[in-house]
């Protein structure tokens, strides 16, 4: 004959409570290097108002924070400053890319901006748009929550298990360094030297 | 007072200036070209040093503007690198540019920083896209962009992405972050 649990209390796995503390209560770490930042902001304000999902407590120091979104493009000179912001987030942490620049360098495809930061640190979640919509944002933040719920564990156990590089295996758009500019600029062949 | 009034006492005072100079330096130390109301003395890089110290002499007491370009591919161009200072006399208001060209290996002109500290990060930013040395300087170093890039990116040759510089990181993994 099975226990009859009593009035009052409810019966659940120390994963779940955990995924459920901590789903509700993310704190942003606003990377906004760019235009992105601006719309990150107007996510935060009252009109859309991040706090309807708990996770209006930005700080901007990234030991008190827990999910990074990393807002606008990224240059060269800031990968090592990202790098060292992530590993300063205290566990458990995850990343939004917000953005096309973000997730891939977006239109600005030159020799100093890195074509997505997912190259150097690990995201869980993309956000298209140049840039997105603050409705946007609110979505990826839910899938971020989704994501906590489904796989999240007391000791960030899910973390240890993705060993392995997450970014792009190969970049189409990766031109060898032999390639060389025409100028004045070359119409016909898109400023670029024919072979 | 128009347009055209205004360019034209604008030359009148960049003739008056030039000759002057002229007359200071010697007739074939530089020519003038003038563009509306742009006014340049053009120089070789070995007499560009002695003009801009006589401009100073004269009452260009203030180095507004610095930079450089790459003419390489550019339709008529006989040298690779131009570098141009522009003048200011602060108190008359006459401007002038002074425009000097260098060229490969080793492009190298004298540093202005005994004559206008200003130049300081000017020539750096110079050194930092176009790779022209400035001899004098008391800190050539790169402005822009971090100190171990190794290229010229503003040089025409350089291409647009680059040479692998902004990839060149090691990834973190999420296992060890």
């Amino acid at each position: 004959m099975a226990i009859e649990p009593m009035e009052g209390i409810v019966l659940t796995q120390l994963d779940h409570l955990a995924n459920w503390v901590r789903k509700n209560s993310l704190w942003p770490m606003p990377f906004a290097t760019a235009c992105c930042g601006i719309e990150l902001m107007a996510t935060g304000a009252s009109r859309h108002d991040i706090a309807r999902f708990g996770s209006e407590a930005m700080r901007f120091t990234p030991r008190q924070c827990d999910l990074m979104i990393v807002a606008g493009r990224v240059v060269m000179k800031m990968v090592p400053v990202m790098q060292r912001i992530w590993l300063q987030m205290p566990e458990p942490k995850w990343c939004i890319s917000m953005g096309a620049c973000a997730s891939s360098g977006g239109v600005f495809d030159t020799y100093a901006v890195v074509q997505g930061i997912d190259r150097f640190i690990p995201v869980d979640i993309y956000v298209p748009g140049c840039p997105p919509r603050p409705e946007q944002l609110i979505q990826a933040v839910l899938d971020i929550q989704d994501k906590i719920k489904r796989t999240g564990t007391l000791f960030a156990r899910e973390f240890k298990n993705r060993s392995t590089f997450e970014g792009p295996r190969l970049n189409p758009a990766t031109i060898p360094a032999s390639e060389r500019m025409i100028a004045p600029g070359n119409y016909e062949t898109a400023t670029r030297l024919q072979d | 007072m128009a347009d055209t009034e205004r360019i034209a006492v604008v030359r009148e005072r960049f003739d008056a200036t030039a000759s002057l100079l002229r007359g200071k330096l010697g007739s074939d130390v530089f020519t003038t070209s003038t563009f509306r109301d742009n006014c340049r003395l053009i120089a070789s890089s070995d007499k560009v040093y002695v003009i801009l110290e006589a401009c100073k002499l004269h009452g260009f007491d203030m180095l507004a503007d610095m930079s450089g370009a790459d003419y390489l591919h550019y339709p008529d161009a006989k040298d690779r690198y131009g570098v141009w200072y522009c003048l200011v006399n602060t108190s008359t208001g006459e401007r002038v540019i002074v425009k000097t060209y260098v060229n490969d290996p080793n492009p190298t002109l004298p540093s202005v920083y005994g004559l206008w500290k200003g130049c300081d990060w000017m020539e750096r930013e110079v050194y930092d896209m176009y790779g022209i040395e400035f001899k004098g300087h008391p800190d050539l170093r790169r402005i822009l962009l971090p100190d171990e890039f190794s290229s010229f990116p503003l040089r025409k040759d350089y291409p647009m992405r680059g040479k692998g510089e902004r990839h060149n990181f090691n990834p973190i993994l999420r296992s060890e972050s």
